[in-house]
């Protein structure tokens, strides 16, 4: 058994992925930590589906499979998608999760249909582009994952820096106001650093998945704390964890897919959490409720 | 039937029998829970099959629906312990049943043939191969009997319980009191949904059910008050939507699923922008017909506040006025022109003055708007 970890360890590609995989759970938790905290927890959804017509549309445009160029994108539409998002919620009385509904189906029934426009193309060697849908961690490469170190150390640099801001407008965006920040300003900032999270994950773990990235590692975080530094900190921790773990589990098992099991990993450590948490967990809360009742019990009998 | 025909059926009749639940999730803000019922039915698939290992046993669309169900009450289990948001909890919980369903998948790839492409994806092309065949007769294609009984149970429980769902949707509370179950009503709605979801997505790929359930009614809202209008609409759109969309996606060789997802989002923009009433344009155009009536009010209340005063000549002249009232000279002149014509105001050497006639229409608008407490606007009484 140690041996076969040894192996593993030291095999290239399994570093690789494995890396690419904790620095993607790394990046989700820290901006998914405001996403779930802002109750923006399904736009990972939105904007994961709405990318995919940008990507589409980037590779039919220059024909190339250029990660970067793909992820350009990606980016444009989604970040448009959380814009007809806001414009929808902003211009009329469509609630804001039809509005995600809405977009969300619309942008990526254009997307296939794209897809298989590009498919019908003579020549065109678009086989690639379909990991954007499900997620092929496997073949993550050296350049993908420099590429997610540097974006990831930007995205969480911006985090670092306008810490402050974040944390004003994610609690009290009223107050924010009053002492004279822009909240536009630092809501679109946000929520772009949220796009760019969601799309650094796509190849990963595709489409469906990466919104359970973006929230997971945060929810679990959640329940361990009452500081949203602590909650950062715990949550690109858990993603990490789960990162690594479902790269491992996937490499022992044959014919295991990397993204889902990521995605288990980290959906076993929420519930977890969820269960086992001190002070907010449920078995937490069962035991003080089971004390306070014999706390009253004594109470009552001493006085009758 | 020919093989394009058969297919726009289908698609009429999924696209209908998806915007009947559709327009109560709508109305109970539970949009993205199609999202994860339509995600989790895999599961239920994937385990059904483990114990039938018969693709085309109906009880795989048993299976699937109930875990469409239990997705839900999951989902809202987890919201009750007030330790994560809805939101969260749904994200949550169909991303990791999703994740097990392929993982079960993938592990059991010799025995289980089922393609999560077509799942995702849908592939309604395919649907004239699958035939019904009674007595060596040939029915047509199966889906068409599976969507069309989809629709009709959809149409016989909301038509039984419409009043119910009416009641829970809108006020479960009161509903509650008077001793209706919301939560029995609840699941019969949420049985629907998800029954529909496992037919439909054979047909169109989870994501685009999404699209089938919400944006019909959605737009159908756009265009009516009544709830009754609006369902009979958004069943209508939902069709048409379909059958647009096939013919659109024949015509440019692409995804027919794609397409009609594309077709409905296209009919939700124009009545979002066009709509008589609730459309962005009729919106703004009233919206700029008040902000000019409010511009002539204040002008003549402005003038009318002035007259006769020392200071008229420096308050209400032309080239003072876009000063006082904080408006550009083009905004002054637009509203001051509109009274000039209209007989209300009168120009004399760049100043104006308030004739009788634009004092009484004054006072009548006041009345208009404060009722009694008019009197207090009234120039007479030093207003």
């Amino acid at each position: 058994m140690i041996e076969t970890l040894t192996v593993i360890f030291q095999d290239y590609t399994f570093q690789i992925v494995a890396l690419g995989s904790a620095m993607l759970g790394v990046i989700s938790g820290v901006l998914g930590s405001f996403a779930v905290l802002r109750k923006q927890s399904l736009l990972g959804d939105c904007v994961s589906h709405s990318a995919l017509p940008g990507v589409v549309l980037a590779f039919l445009s220059t024909g190339e499979k250029n990660s970067v160029i793909l992820l350009l994108g990606a980016l444009a539409s989604g970040f448009l998608a959380a814009g007809f998002v806001t414009l929808i919620g902003r211009n009329s009385k469509v609630k804001s999760d039809a509005a995600q509904g809405i977009i969300l189906s619309v942008f990526f029934g254009l997307g296939m249909a794209l897809l298989t426009f590009s498919q019908n193309l003579p020549n065109a060697n678009q086989a690639g582009l379909k990991r954007f849908i499900y997620g092929q961690a496997s073949t993550m490469r050296r350049g993908d994952v420099f590429l997610m170190l540097i974006v990831g150390a930007v995205l969480i640099g911006t985090v670092v820096l306008l810490w402050k801001e974040f944390l004003l407008f994610t609690f009290d965006s009223a107050y924010g106001e009053t002492l004279g920040f822009r909240s536009a300003r630092i809501n679109a900032i946000l929520t772009f650093l949220i796009v760019c999270a969601i799309l650094i994950g796509l190849q990963t773990v595709g489409v469906v998945l990466m919104s359970a990235m973006l929230i997971t590692p945060a929810v679990a975080a959640r329940q361990w704390t009452d500081r949203l530094s602590w909650m950062v900190v715990l949550a690109a921790l858990f993603g990490a964890v789960a990162g690594v773990g479902g790269t491992l589990v996937s490499s022992l098992v044959p014919e295991m897919p990397t993204g889902p099991v990521i995605v288990v990993c980290i959906s076993a450590i929420a519930i977890f959490s969820v269960f086992f948490a001190p002070r907010r967990g449920i078995l937490a809360r069962l035991i003080e409720r089971a004390r306070f009742r014999k706390l009253l019990k004594a109470e009552i009998g001493g006085e009758s | 039937m020919s093989a394009g025909l058969e297919i726009s059926l289908i698609a009429a009749l999924i696209s209908a029998a998806c915007a009947l639940p559709g327009a109560f999730l709508v109305f109970r803000r539970m949009s993205m829970m199609t999202d994860a019922i339509t995600h989790s039915i895999l599961l239920g698939i994937v385990l059904a099959f483990f114990r039938t290992r018969d693709l085309t046993s109906p009880w795989l669309i048993v299976g699937a629906t109930l875990m469409g169900v239990f997705t839900v009450w999951l989902t809202e289990t987890l919201t009750q312990t007030r330790l994560l948001k809805e939101d969260a909890a749904i994200g949550i919980v169909y991303s990791t049943l999703f994740s097990v369903a392929i993982i079960l998948i993938a592990l059991n790839a010799r025995s289980v043939h089922i393609d999560t492409d077509s799942v995702l994806l849908g592939e309604l092309a395919f649907a004239p191969f699958d035939r019904l065949i009674l007595f060596g007769r040939d029915f047509g294609a199966r889906s068409i009997y599976l969507s069309g009984i989809v629709l009709i149970i959809n149409l016989a429980v909301i038509g039984i319980f419409y009043k119910e769902l009416r009641l829970t949707t809108f006020d479960p509370a009161f509903a509650a009191a008077i001793g209706f179950s919301p939560f029995i009503v609840h699941y019969l709605l949420m049985l629907l949904v998800s029954m529909t979801a496992v037919a439909a997505f054979e047909a169109v790929g989870s994501v685009l059910v999404v699209a089938f359930m919400i944006i019909p009614p959605v737009t159908a809202g756009f265009l009516s008050d009544n709830m009754k209008t609006q369902f009979v609409l958004s069943a209508l759109i939902g069709a048409l939507s379909g059958v647009v969309g096939y013919a659109a996606a024949v015509k440019l060789d692409v995804s027919i699923a794609g397409c009609m997802a594309v077709v409905c989002g296209l009919f939700f923009m124009l009545a979002f922008l066009f709509a008589p009433k609730r459309g962005w344009v009729s919106e703004r155009a009233r919206y700029w017909a008040r902000k000019i009536e409010f511009d002539r009010f204040t002008l003549l209340t402005h003038l009318i506040h002035h007259a006769g005063s020392e200071i008229e000549e420096r308050e209400n002249s032309l080239a003072s006025l876009p000063h006082h009232l904080g408006w550009s000279p083009r905004r002054v002149e637009r509203a001051s022109r509109y009274l000039i014509e209209r007989g209300t105001i009168r120009s004399f050497n760049g100043i104006f003055f308030v004739s009788d006639r634009g004092k009484t229409e004054y006072l009548s608008y006041c009345r208009e708007l404060f009722g009694d407490a008019a009197e207090n606007f009234d120039p007479a009484n030093g207003g």
